[in-house]
């Protein structure tokens, strides 16, 4: 199973450029047309489930706008087989 | 999902501050930024660091990037951080160019900068024309490409061949690392950060002059979208400026081994 991640898109930074939109590999990213920002973008957002945490969208991501979190598999792995 | 189970990937880092930029949506400008300021974060340099910014879209890096910062007038940015880097010879000097900058008015400064091997690190932001006056013809426009100043596109029997500047600074000695990267997909991406931080090193140990140069897009001014412009940059840029190592000095080659 791959590992589950999230991303958060910061409202500030994001303008909507689509860059992340196009670089990630699981294409579960796109603007959110129901949110808009200060400055007038709809921000990016996930639209469904498949993130797997590995940063791509934060590497072309030209505003430094999201911050990617991944599920520890440290945590994982400490589970016992079988339990 | 439990936030004590998960790891941060990725946050924005230290050496950028909290506010957007005055950059169109897309513009590859603030990848470079945010590589700078990452290895700039790892390696620990920020309370060391002053960056000279230059005129162009990129002189508000002052703005954008959490450390010191002075403004050099145009095209003279490698002249202030050379006597930056001579009243200051602890402290880690870089600058940061745009095209229009460095390769036409400051032509002078970075050939001469390069030349006596002055121990600062130069980023040369290269997106084919002047962005932030309006997209006119810059001397790295490529032949036949369409500008404000060159509607019909350049013509090279009137306005001459673009300047390749890392092969050009590659020729003298006081070079120790010329390298080009491109900032258009996420491998070249890491690639131009693993590049950036080479140039640090070589600064830290004093062995010159280190420049690398970043192909980056222009959207507004290419009018394309930024996903189109990344397509441009890599079918048409490319090509005429091929990415590569073009001086890397036997010293350097042992950081980066």
């Amino acid at each position: 199973m791959p590992p589950k991640g999230r991303i958060i898109v910061s409202d500030l930074y994001c303008k909507g450029c689509e860059l992340c939109v196009g670089a990630c590999p699981q294409a579960v990213i796109a603007l959110n047309p129901d949110r808009i920002t200060a400055k007038g973008y709809h921000p990016a957002s996930l639209f469904k489930d498949g993130c797997t945490g590995c940063g791509i969208c934060a590497i072309v991501c030209p505003d430094a706008a999201i911050t990617v979190y991944r599920e520890d598999l440290r945590a994982r792995r400490a589970i016992p087989a079988g339990a | 999902m439990d936030t004590q189970e998960e790891v941060i990937v990725y946050a924005r880092p230290d050496s950028l501050t909290k506010t957007n930029t005055h950059y169109c949506p897309g513009c590859t400008h603030g990848v470079a930024h945010h590589l700078i300021a990452e290895v700039i974060d790892e390696m620990g340099l920020r309370e060391r660091t002053i960056g000279v910014a230059s005129v162009g879209c990129s002189v508000f890096a002052y703005n954008y990037m959490n450390f010191d910062f002075v403004q050099a007038p145009h095209g003279r940015a490698p002249a202030m951080a050379t006597g930056v880097k001579r009243v200051f010879p602890d402290k880690v000097v870089l600058t940061y160019q745009g095209d229009g900058d460095l390769a036409s008015i400051g032509m002078a400064e970075i050939v001469h900068a390069a030349a006596r091997g002055e121990n600062i690190s130069v980023f040369f932001l290269n997106n084919a024309n002047y962005g932030m006056t309006g997209g006119q013809m810059a001397p790295t426009t490529l032949p036949g490409q369409k500008t404000t100043s060159s509607p019909n596109g350049r013509d090279v029997e009137t306005q001459g061949y673009p300047i390749r500047a890392s092969e050009l600074l590659a020729t003298l000695d006081g070079a120790s690392y010329v390298v080009r990267r491109s900032l258009h997909d996420p491998k070249n991406i890491r690639l131009a950060k693993k590049a950036i931080r080479t140039a640090f090193e070589v600064q830290l140990r004093g062995l010159g002059f280190s420049m690398v140069e970043l192909l980056s897009t222009c959207p507004t001014n290419w009018e394309m979208t930024p996903q189109n412009s990344l397509k441009w940059l890599e079918e048409h840029m490319i090509p005429y400026y091929p990415l590569g190592d073009y001086k890397v000095n036997p010293a350097v080659a042992e950081i980066k081994g």
